[in-house]
């Protein structure tokens, strides 16, 4: 295969601000009425609170504000632009454009969250229909689709957790157990909740041992917050009886299925044990990840837990959605008003896209490309598996790669390869969750939504920087030459007196790095 | 199904002869053979029980368009309805922005690939620290309830202090946020209004401030529409007393309203749904958090902080994680507090419009909004019955309409509004029953000088 002679868009976009030309503007708002002119109409404000001087924004006309971002469009690889495996625990995966249209539909997108339920009746409707179908998913009772996010989600069982120990007078139980290979906020959203975290390690098989666990609990237990399969993309056989163990110490037990993609239809959540889980809608259930936006993790618990959920929960009786308000253990809110439903709206149509055999065949197809570009990488030199030499189990959805051989052998880490992985038209991979147990991590994650070709196209990328390691390092080194940018300078961002969140900062605190010329970098008329 | 139709659009690799290649390449005979780690205890016998397929396009946009059709939105009805999600014009340069598939369906490419993405980020921060003056500003939490939560709790562990004065016109979702939240780390004192005023009383900050006080939170406007006119001397007050001032703003009132850190604001926090966001029944929510750039208040952050800095090229930027050693995705169980994906289309869509109002812009779309609600309260003050603004203090956006002495209640007010296409005040009777029949009516540039006088008279039709 000859890789293509790709290089990213580059324009050298300045920053808006110094863009600003006075005089210029982008937008005439709405302007008040002369006859309701009738004297000042912030009389009545205290000097102090008024503006004293107009704030520092820029002065820019249409034309010129969509040119920039539509520049930086260009510059950014989103899934629709790039095959974006190498996000592996992210779940990159086709999100239809037909589901695009439905929640940017005034039906969704002019929504009050506080309009009366008689007219909203389209909406709760959806939210009651696809609480079933998770159910069904998971085996669980009922959920909750408000926690704006996995980490949210997380966050939500465990102080799910917490109203469920102190309801039963056992407050006492301040310590969660969570693994080393789950994702990080298994044990940073117990923490917000004020829990003591314990994290287990994996043994010799990349996954935590019941044995382990054992020993990690106690009638401090809590709970158990664990994903599975982890980041290792190894499916933990003995994860029923770990949960039996937590249970029998009196604890609750979480099941992490952000990542749910390869166990669709094949294993679920209850009938492992579990009492919580979430799913992340838009990582599995193909809702776009909007920069990092837009998120929903769907929590589902058992009915022993159902009177902690966030109000409110959809009710439907009588041929009528409602929102049930009325529930005096709950934990109240956990994000305002109704999550972000057009995220769930987007994972019912998908659903309802596919049925059941179309759920399983996301699963199934997702762990066949696993499968598939493990053949493929295995031929490349330095790559390795972790867990391989203990484990011989096939890997569900993703795998941990380590480049420890390569970094021995070339000097050219996983970073480095990260790096240069941006010049050929995919977007750097992601190595591992923090720390580093797997030397040289490199995390790929094939969801369902690539082709045989993107796999194989994806393999030859690191097939080629392998090569490019072991008899030309210094172009992995230096790399990227053919992105957007070059070889970005960390060390300000730690910083503080180099590292700028805003322009202002940054045109306080610089030195000896000039801006571009904004208006040298304007496009000169046409001959 | 068919064999031509056992394939699926959304997956390549679901077409049999495909499978069956890709099997013979990973050396299994079936794609069971992959899940052999999985026991056969835990494995689902057939198939899950869900709705059968709607296997072509048209028939899912048919069925889906359909449900939805069973909603009436804001944009067909006239509505009023704000408390803490506001109806704003969104220019047409937002919806495209955020509708681009770039940014639409990017994810966690970094520095590299999603450059362009990075830069959108780090503008937004930069336009809203013009607009808030602040130097460092976070990439968004959920909400300006979760924004609020994390200032306070921000407060705490820079003063070592664990007590935070709330005042009582926090409505009670944002105060179901807050007080959940900071629960384990903070203990909040809430503090009553003046029923005449809908102000804070200065007698009542002095005696609640002690040395046990993080921070006193304040909201100009408040979720009641009231502007806190004394915010100077209150947090003058709390500095005094060594506790910081968190200021919760509505962003777009601050064309006309003082940026709080020149009143005093050690921590700004707000919603940054009005700033070209579409409602989406509350999925437009995203919160921000700003402050002055020092070690001690940046280090405290949990959320991602973009930054900007130099390349091995002269004259380029890019853009990285600022003190990355922060966040939970590091600290895991050791965290302050827990991050993740938030809602950063939200701040794309923010940048683009703050970028598009200008300074000019926002200065006007605020004496529009002042203005406007202005007239609506006076126009539904000349109902009989009904007092309108209920508080004497000045108020942006939105207002409480007092209807007790109409002796009808607000929900018989608002069914009736309701049958002749109108979304009338938030109902507050069960939220705050001491204002009696009151409801909280929001005024916007949305709403023009006609709707307002069809809501008066309307409404005088009805009480």
């Amino acid at each position: 295969m000859t890789l293509r002679p790709f290089h990213q868009a580059s324009w050298n976009e300045p920053i808006l601000l110094e863009m600003s030309s006075p005089g210029e503007r982008g937008i005439i708002p709405p302007q008040l009425e002369p006859e309701l002119r009738p004297g000042d109409p912030l009389h009545g404000i205290p000097a102090a609170l008024r503006r004293s001087s107009p704030a520092g924004l820029p002065e820019l006309s249409q034309p010129r504000i969509l040119r920039h971002y539509l520049r930086l469009s260009q510059e950014t690889l989103g899934n629709d632009v790039n095959i974006h495996l190498g996000l592996g625990t992210c779940t990159m995966k086709y999100s239809p454009k037909v589901n695009e249209e439905f929640v940017r539909s005034p039906k969704v997108a002019d929504l009050h969250p506080l309009q009366d339920e008689d007219t909203v009746q389209g909406m709760l409707e959806v939210f009651y229909r696809f609480e079933q179908m998770l159910r069904e998913v998971s085996g669980m009772d009922r959920f909750t689709f408000q926690p704006a996010g996995g980490s949210q989600g997380v966050y939500a069982n465990a102080r799910m957790m917490r109203a469920y120990h102190a309801a039963r007078g056992e407050a006492e139980r301040d310590e969660i157990v969570t693994t080393i290979f789950s994702h990080p906020c298994d044990g940073a959203g117990p923490a917000t909740v004020g829990y003591k975290v314990i994290t287990v390690y994996a043994g010799d098989k990349g996954y935590p041992e019941p044995e382990a666990i054992r020993r990690a609990v106690s009638e401090r237990t809590a709970g158990l917050m664990i994903t599975n399969p982890e980041d290792t993309g190894l499916f933990n056989p003995h994860i029923d009886e770990i949960v039996q163990i937590v249970h029998d110490a009196g604890g609750l037990c979480h099941y992490d299925q952000a990542n749910a993609n390869g166990i669709l239809g094949i294993t679920r959540a209850r009938d492992a044990g579990f009492d919580l889980c979430q799913f992340n809608l838009h990582k599995t259930f193909s809702s776009p990840h909007c920069s990092m936006g837009m998120p929903v993790g769907a929590c589902g618990v058992t009915s022993e837990l159902a009177p902690f959920l966030p109000t409110p929960t959809v009710e439907f009786d009588a041929g009528r959605y409602r929102l049930d308000y009325d529930r005096p253990q709950s934990v109240g809110k956990i994000r305002a008003f109704h999550g972000v439903p057009a995220t769930v709206v987007r994972s019912f149509a998908w659903v309802l896209s596919l049925g059941a055999e179309g759920l399983r065949e996301v699963a199934e197809a997702a762990v066949l490309n696993n499968n598939y570009l493990a053949s493929r990488v295995a031929d490349v030199r330095g790559i390795g598996v972790s867990f391989a030499d203990t484990n011989d189990a096939r890997r569900l959805e993703q795998i941990r790669y380590t480049l420890a051989e390569l970094q021995e052998e070339t000097g050219i880490g996983t970073l480095d390869v990260a790096r240069r992985t941006a010049d050929f038209g995919v977007a750097s991979y992601f190595p591992s969750h923090e720390p580093w147990i797997v030397p040289e991590p490199m995390t790929l994650e094939p969801s369902d939504s690539y082709s045989r070709a993107d796999l194989d196209e994806y393999a030859e990328i690191l097939a080629e920087i392998s090569h490019e390691a072991y008899t030309n390092p210094e172009t992995v080194l230096d790399a990227p030459q053919r992105s957007t940018i070059h070889k970005m300078d960390p060390a300000p961002h730690d910083d503080p007196e180099r590292w700028a969140l805003t322009w202002r900062a940054y045109l306080r605190k610089r030195g000896g790095h000039p801006a571009p010329d904004a208006s040298a970098l304007e496009p000169q008329p046409s001959p | 199904m068919s064999d031509t139709l056992s394939a699926h659009p959304y997956i390549p690799n679901s077409a049999p002869e495909i499978k069956r290649a890709m099997l013979d390449a990973v050396g299994a005979s079936t794609v069971d053979e992959l899940y052999g780690s999985i026991p056969e205890r835990l494995r689902y016998p057939g198939l899950l029980d869900l709705p059968e397929p709607l296997a072509s396009e048209y028939e899912l946009r048919r069925h889906v368009g359909g449900v939805l059709e069973r909603n009436q939105s804001c944009a067909e009805r006239l509505s009023f309805l704000g408390g803490g999600c506001w109806p704003h014009y969104v220019p047409a340069v937002c919806d495209e922005v955020v509708n681009r598939g770039e940014f639409l369906t990017a994810y966690y490419g970094d520095t590299y690939g999603d450059h362009g993405k990075m830069q959108a980020l780090f503008e937004y921060a930069s336009l809203l620290g013009e607009l808030v003056d602040c130097d460092a500003v976070s990439q968004p939490t959920y909400d300006w309830g979760a924004a609020a939560a994390t200032s306070i709790c921000m407060a705490a562990r820079i003063t070592g202090r664990r007590q935070a004065i709330i005042p009582a016109s926090v409505g009670s979702e944002r105060r179901s946020l807050i007080e959940g939240y900071c629960a384990p780390w903070v203990d909040t004192v809430t503090i009553p209004f003046d029923p005449g005023t809908g102000l804070l009383e200065l007698d009542r900050i002095r005696d609640a401030l002690s040395e046990e006080t993080a921070c006193m939170y304040l909201e100009v406007p408040g979720f009641l529409g009231v502007i806190e006119t004394q915010a100077e001397e209150l947090a003058s007050l709390a500095r005094e007393a060594g506790s910081l001032t968190v200021v919760g703003v509505d962003p777009i009132s601050l064309g006309v309203l003082e940026a709080p850190p020149r009143y005093g604001a050690d921590i700004v926090c707000g919603e940054l749904q009005p700033l070209g966001i579409h409602m989406h029944y509350g999925g437009g929510l995203a919160g921000f958090v700003a402050s002055r750039d020092t070690e001690q208040f940046v280090s405290e952050y949990p959320m991602f902080l973009i930054g900007i800095g130099p390349t091995s090229v002269e004259g380029e930027y890019a853009f990285g994680e600022v003190v990355w050693e922060r966040t939970s995705y590091v600290q895991r169980g050791d965290s302050k507090e827990y991050t993740g994906t938030t809602q950063n289309l939200w701040a794309i869509a923010a940048g683009a419009y703050l970028a598009m109002l200008g300074p000019a812009g926002l200065a006007e779309l605020g004496q529009t909004i002042m203005g406007r609600s202005r007239y609506a309260a006076a126009r539904l003050d000349e109902l009989p019955g009904v007092r309108a603004p209920a508080f004497s203090a000045p108020f942006f956006k939105e207002f409480v309409v007092d209807f007790s002495d109409t002796g009808r209640t607000v929900a018989q007010i608002n069914r009736a509004l309701r049958e002749r296409g109108i979304f009338a005040g938030l109902d507050l009777s069960e939220q705050y029953p001491e204002l009696g029949q009151s409801a909280l009516v929001c005024v916007t540039e949305v709403h023009t000088k006609a709707d307002i006088d069809r809501f008066a008279d309307e409404l005088a039709e009805v009480i």
